[in-house]
């Protein structure tokens, strides 16, 4: 291999420098403090216990129940989310950009609240139980349900974002030689969306697999995972070794699936012809594509839009009638110590996803961009290396941050950058998970026809690969930001000064007694959606110039 | 290749957007204070009080703090009271802040033996009875309020029902209350934890799983959090349909303070006083503080009769010291618990997991 030969490893090594840095301070360190911290006592190593801990009756449950849950979450978000990727990326539908914007709402909500809306639809006097009789706050399926409600968009937005830039010609070439409808659809398109479809479904996998509110409030006490078993032996009961041994196992389960994931993917990927995506959607035609429309308009309003609606609902009902109480007390709050005035929430919330998104943007995009070359080995274990975060447990990390952080000049405990830090730890693996599928995407060719042109490295990377990127950059912004304005992980085990955002100040005040809190709770929540639909409406306005000149530029990006 | 244009204003136009924020960030930074203390010129320190999520006090209190004694205080919050305890034990020797507040005696023994805290005999201690100074030998702890978990009742739904409200741990298993008693998580909440403690306590370490396998015959229902359990299930508080959960004694007299302008003659939900758990919420100063002058006038503050005046309609719990004056709204609503189930800090250390791993198998799985 010539392309770029030593300098090109020199600057790929040079773009790594930044990601590994964050990577190695921010999560590598504290995860690695806190396991020495339970694993090491009276300083020596507890090998022994590790073994107790694994043998003990009942981890077994654990483990197969955290496993199958994940998998069979992922399994219906893909099933539920795949249809709609199509119908954003292919088909053209009034009012399409808006629910784009909207089911991603679902990702931002703490789970405290999407857990009442839950309940009030599926739980014991819930609107199925009134109707039919069905109550499923029971079983398992409230949590895959509400799975697949936090994480539609994560594939709609990933498979979809590709999805859109794939050039239909060459599906229409290959019904033309005479492929039917849907063989064309699997010989063509589908190898191409794979990589796409792999990075949603592990993104999913990693999210439902160290799931927690969901799987505490709707699977109810006997429901058990890792993340849950981790949580209690750290925040709880202060057991270290034990809460360090399943932390081991739970970033060993997670370094097997991300390296079963790099082997699937490193044959699926391949150039694509990457187009402008304006011009690929159309109106609908045809009983299938009505059909596909209907059905994912009818998934979006049942499974994302009617426990949106109960919030609401819930928001705006005022001793029996309905009225804006609730969102006046909210505006009446004063500034105190416990309850913040919702503007304040809102500024507090906007700063920090504005912040962890533009950390995540620079780590991951750096990451992303030194990983476009898929030569060295090494660089495929880096890659499994930034999505770790996802799979690893929010407590482990909280405290991880408290004992590794906290001699100066990093005595970063109390400062309001951790949060940001934190956030940006959860958006980097989705930036890169969406980058990187586009940027490989890229022909190879193109950039070695810049390089032949006498263009830099950077030259080439700035004209080649960036205009076809923006738009994944676009959707990789959107999550890191979505991700920051939900995040109720990490943040909440650093005990920090008070400046509480959205999803804090929803928690605090569900967790007082009194009709006005609950209340205000609902309303508080109403505004983190609109916050969060009115950001990415504006993140997604911001089309690339190129595009926002119509259906004709179509050819303008293919060789 | 046809050229591509490079103009596009998009990544500036993110970068200046993105940038912004970061630098309002920044100027904003109002909280970084590690109990450095930073001197505002007033000729006094910094406090840092590291707490939990409920903890809540008047402005107008806490700036009376800082007219009398110079210090600012500043409020770190980390969670609930157990993860709050736990990163207090890890960051022993280099905390984060020089007071802790809102220590429980279930938590108590591990901050004690983790030997985080540095005595201090707080003024005004004398003015508390003796049965709430658990560490009353070395003052390393000082106790600030006590608050009881206790079952509340739905009274429409037994009015309606005609049926008396229970008012004893022997009612909660007799079949006239069948499925009606909804519990929290016993080993992921503490109001869960308080009552299966109040349960040992009542029918001792030979009888108490016998208890609850009667009340689990009985059809009790268990859920993971407070919030669920009384927002969610409990009929009293609006969208559940169980008229019995397991809350606090000062829930009553909170949800008619913030549930709306009225003032009804009684609170819609009442107290089964004889299921009570006390709670007692203690103060220290942090070993290591970096402003233990200023930590120990904290301290002193918060035996203040203005702090525990303020405390009832702040955080809902009961002043420990005597004398002070307790709301109206506060006694009118709320339930006067004569004789609450206690239980001694290093008892609960002992036996707290092993109970609720025993809970575990008998009531959820």
């Amino acid at each position: 291999m010539r392309r770029g030969g030593r300098r090109g490893v020199a600057v790929r090594l040079a773009l790594l420098a930044v990601p590994l840095a964050f990577f190695a301070l921010f999560f590598a360190y504290p995860v690695a403090a806190i396991t020495g911290r339970g694993l090491r006592a009276d300083g020596a190593w507890q090998l022994s216990r590790a073994l107790d801990v694994l043998t003990a009756p009942g981890i077994g449950d654990v483990l197969w129940f955290t496993l199958w849950q994940a998998a069979a979450s992922t399994a219906l978000t893909l099933a539920l989310g795949l249809p709609g990727a199509y119908v954003f990326a292919r088909l053209d539908f009034p009012g399409k950009r808006l629910l784009h914007a909207v089911v991603t709402v679902p990702f931002v909500l703490p789970t405290v609240v999407t857990g009442a809306a839950f309940l009030a639809l599926l739980g014991r006097g819930g609107l199925l139980d009134e109707r039919w009789g069905i109550r499923l706050d029971d079983g398992v399926w409230a949590i895959l349900l509400a799975h697949a409600f936090f994480n539609y968009a994560v594939v709609v937005r990933t498979v979809g974002g590709l999805w859109a830039q794939l050039d239909p010609r060459q599906e229409e070439a290959a019904r033309v030689l005479g492929a039917g409808r849907f063989a064309a659809w699997r010989r063509v398109t589908l190898p191409a969306l794979a990589p796409s479809v792999a990075a949603a479904g592990l993104l999913v996998f990693l999210f439902t697999f160290t799931s927690f509110g969901v799987i505490q409030i709707l699977g109810g006490p006997r429901y058990a995972t890792l993340e849950v078993e981790i949580y209690r032996r750290t925040a709880q009961l202060l057991d270290l070794p034990t809460a360090a041994v399943l932390t081991l196992l739970q970033l060993a389960l997670v370094a097997a699936l991300l390296g079963a994931h790099a082997l699937i993917t490193r044959r699926a990927e391949s150039a694509l012809a990457l187009t402008d995506p304006a011009g690929n959607a159309a109106r609908p035609r045809g009983g299938a594509q009505w059909a596909l429309l209907g059905g994912t308009l009818a998934v979006i309003a049942l499974l994302l839009l009617l426990p949106l609606a109960v919030l609401v609902e819930r928001s705006l009902s005022v001793d029996g009638g309905y009225g804006l109480a609730h969102y006046r007390a909210l505006a009446g709050t004063e500034s105190g110590t416990f309850v913040v005035a919702p503007w304040e929430a809102i500024g507090t919330s906007l700063r920090y996803a504005a912040v962890a998104t533009a950390i995540a943007l620079a780590v991951g995009g750096l990451a992303a961009a030194a990983l476009t070359r898929r030569a060295a080995r090494f660089t495929r274990g880096f890659d499994a290396l930034l999505m770790l975060p996802l799979g690893t447990s929010a407590v482990t990390v909280g405290f991880g941050f408290l004992i590794a952080l906290d001699e100066p000049p990093l005595d970063l405990r109390s400062s309001w950058i951790l949060v940001p830090l934190a956030q940006a730890l959860v958006g980097v693996p989705f930036v890169v998970r969406v980058l990187l599928p586009v940027l490989r995407a890229v022909d190879e060719r193109l950039r070695e026809a810049a390089a032949v042109l006498g263009a830099s490295p950077l030259r080439a990377w700035r004209e080649v690969d960036l205009p076809l990127v923006r738009r994944a950059l676009l959707v990789a912004a959107g999550f890191a930001f979505a991700v920051s304005l939900g995040e109720f992980g990490a943040t909440v085990f650093i005990a920090r000064a008070d400046a509480p955002t959205l999803p804090v100040a929803v928690a605090r005040l569900l967790g007082r007694a009194g009709e006005l809190n609950y209340g205000q709770a609902m309303a508080l929540s109403t505004v983190l959606m609109l916050v969060c639909a009115l950001t990415l409406l504006a993140l997604e306005s911001l089309r690339p110039a190129a595009w926002r000149g119509g259906r004709g530029g179509r050819g303008e990006w293919v060789v | 290749m046809k050229r591509t244009p490079i103009s596009s204003p998009l990544l500036p136009g993110l970068a200046l957007v993105l940038g912004a924020g970061l630098l309002t960030a920044c100027g904003d930074d109002g909280g970084d204070g590690n109990g450095s203390g930073n001197d505002e010129g007033s000729g006094g320190d910094t406090v840092t009080v590291v707490t939990h999520d409920s903890f809540l006090v008047s402005d107008d209190v806490l700036a009376r703090f800082t007219e009398e004694t110079g210090h600012t205080v500043e409020i770190l919050r980390g969670g609930d009271a157990g993860v709050m305890v736990n990163q207090a034990v890890l960051s022993a020797g280099n905390p984060q802040a020089d007071v802790i507040f809102g220590l429980d005696n279930t938590l108590l023994s591990r901050a004690l033996d983790a030997g985080i805290l540095t005595p201090h005999t707080a003024d005004g201690l004398d003015a508390v009875p003796e049965e709430y100074q658990l560490d009353a030998d070395e003052h390393r702890v000082t106790p600030v309020d006590t608050g009881d978990i206790c079952v509340n009742y739905d009274r429409a739904w037994f009015a309606d029902a005609g049926l008396a409200p229970p008012e004893t741990f022997e009612d909660l298993a007799d079949p006239a209350y069948r499925d009606l008693l909804v519990v929290q998580n016993a080993a992921t909440s503490s109001p869960g934890l308080g009552f299966l403690l109040g349960t040992v306590a009542a029918f001792g370490e030979d009888g108490w799983a016998d208890y609850w396998e009667r009340l689990a015959d009985n059809g009790v229902e268990v859920v993971d959090g407070w919030e669920q359990a009384y927002n969610e299930r409990f009929s009293g508080a609006g969208n559940g349909d169980r008229p019995l959960v397991v809350s606090y004694a000062s829930s009553p007299p909170a949800g008619v303070v913030y549930g709306g302008d009225e003032r009804p003659d009684e609170a819609p939900t009442g107290v089964a006083t004889g299921t009570c758990f006390r709670q007692v919420e203690f103060a220290g100063l942090l070993d290591g503080a970096a402003n233990p002058e200023g930590g120990r006038a904290f301290l002193d503050f918060l035996l203040t009769r203005d702090f525990q005046e303020d405390m009832p309609l702040q955080m809902f719990v009961n002043p420990v010291v005597e004398g002070a004056e307790v709301p109206e709204e506060f006694t009118r609503y709320g339930a006067t618990v004569e004789d609450p189930l206690t239980m001694a800090p290093d008892d609960i250390t002992a036996g707290r997991e092993r109970w609720i791993e025993e809970w575990t198998s008998l009531v959820v799985r």
